[in-house]
């Protein structure tokens, strides 16, 4: 077959698009960029994770670190969650983690706050200091029974 | 082994008279047997058909001149099509999951809705439809025109292995344009929807990108896309190619078989997405 430049030119193009296409694609829109970060490993404990699932984000005041990359069922039965947050985090021991909830009924988080010791969580470190997820439904069975308690002492 | 491959495929007639001539419920039973018969070993063809091909885009020398000029068929000139419709589908899907959404007030989600559905789901398989239909037909009839008029036959004679020569590269530049295709397609939706969401709507389009991003997952989403579409390019290669090297002969079957390319291939399309979707799309 005959060689064209402009021919050539046209295919040089279209596959340039295409792959640009399939890279702003995995990049901007997939967040493959982000996974790459993280390198400290950190596990937590909760009595009720909720519907805290895997790739869940991590924050520290809104601001995303890191992510949930496994969600099992520790030796002493309670939840046990791993986090991938950055390496150049310096988060002290007494770090408390705490199972949010975006709006009302959104997705839910580990929101990280930061104590005041002077000792740093190093790789595979263990947050002791966890609060477990809200359950809604939960909630409200308290306060529907609270209720009726107080018709009953009337 | 490549000269039982060149025989015109019999598929829906398998020969009343060889099926017996009694009418009888036996007869109907034979007849019935006769044609799945001639279904399986259709079959068996298409994949030693594929086979072959497959081997000989493997075997050196490769055409690198053939292969850019079928690119330039299949991939180039489909842009067109492919890139507006992309533009519309999304433009449309954006419409349409506005108006669903706004009445939970979820319109926020808007960028999410159109993204998700465009890279799992009708950005591969609406180009691959458009593809089967504009680069795939013309496929069958280039290959079918060839067979028909002993060009085929002339290269060989030649000692040039028309499976090396011509439907290799034809089936590579359909392999390797669907991801691209589909990718664009993907991305001018999202633009379109873009468009109409923040432009026509009103909606904020920082709302409308995090939205997306927050919700599209590398490996579960555009990876399965980018799956999908390379599963689809491979079906439309194989169909495309097998019914114009089978086709006999004659403008007729040349144009029939054609058709049948658009056809077989749509429907494989839309078959092998579920199984797909079914067995790696779904979290």
């Amino acid at each position: 077959m005959r060689s064209s430049p402009a021919r050539d030119l046209a295919v040089g193009l279209f596959v340039l698009a295409g792959l640009v296409a399939l890279a702003v694609l995995s990049v901007q829109v997939g967040g493959l960029a982000y996974t790459g970060g993280g390198g400290l490993r950190l596990s937590a404990s909760f009595d009720e994770i909720g519907s805290l699932s895997e790739r869940a984000p991590v924050v520290i005041s809104g601001v995303k670190v890191g992510q949930v990359t496994s969600v099992t069922l520790g030796e002493d039965l309670r939840a046990e969650v791993t986090l991938d947050v950055d390496r150049d985090l310096e988060l002290p021991v007494d770090t408390f983690a705490s199972i949010r909830t975006a709006g009302l009924l959104g997705d839910q988080f580990i929101a990280l706050e930061p104590g005041g010791d002077d000792e740093l969580l190093a790789d595979g470190g263990y947050l002791s200091f966890t609060k477990s997820a809200l359950n809604i439904e939960r909630l409200v069975d308290r306060i529907v029974t609270s209720f009726q308690s107080g018709d009953g002492a009337e | 082994m490549t000269t039982t491959l060149v025989e015109p495929d019999p598929g829906d007639a398998p020969g009343p008279e060889a099926a017996g001539s009694n009418g009888g419920p036996i007869g109907a039973i034979r007849r019935l047997g006769a044609r799945a018969i001639a279904r399986v070993e259709g079959l068996g063809r298409a994949t030693r058909f594929a086979g072959a091909v497959s081997l000989a885009m493997l075997r050196p020398p490769y055409r690198h001149r053939r292969l850019v000029g079928e690119l330039h068929e299949s991939g180039v000139r489909s842009l067109a099509i492919v890139c507006s419709s992309g533009i519309a589908v999304g433009m449309v899907l954006a419409l349409q999951g506005y108006n669903s959404l706004a009445r939970f007030g979820a319109e926020d989600s808007l960028g999410a809705v159109v993204g998700l559905s465009l890279i799992r789901e009708l950005g591969p398989v609406l180009t691959g439809l458009l593809v089967a239909g504009r680069a795939g037909s013309a496929m069958t009839a280039e290959i079918g025109m060839m067979n028909a008029t002993e060009q085929l036959d002339g290269m060989r004679t030649m000692a040039v292995d028309p499976l090396h020569f011509v439907v290799g590269p034809k089936a590579l530049s359909m392999l390797i344009s669907m991801p691209l295709l589909s990718g664009l397609f993907t991305l001018l939706g999202i633009a379109g929807g873009f468009v109409v969401g923040v432009r026509f709507l009103g909606l904020d389009g920082g709302v409308y990108l995090s939205g997306l991003e927050g919700a599209v997952d590398f490996h579960d989403d555009v990876g399965v896309s980018v799956l999908k579409a390379a599963v689809f390019g491979a079906l439309v290669a194989w169909i495309a190619t097998y019914r114009g090297f089978v086709a006999g002969r004659s403008a007729a079957l040349v144009s029939s078989a054609t058709t049948r390319t658009v056809v077989t291939a749509s429907v494989s399309i839309l078959l092998a997405d579920y199984v797909i979707t079914a067995l790696w799309g779904v979290r």
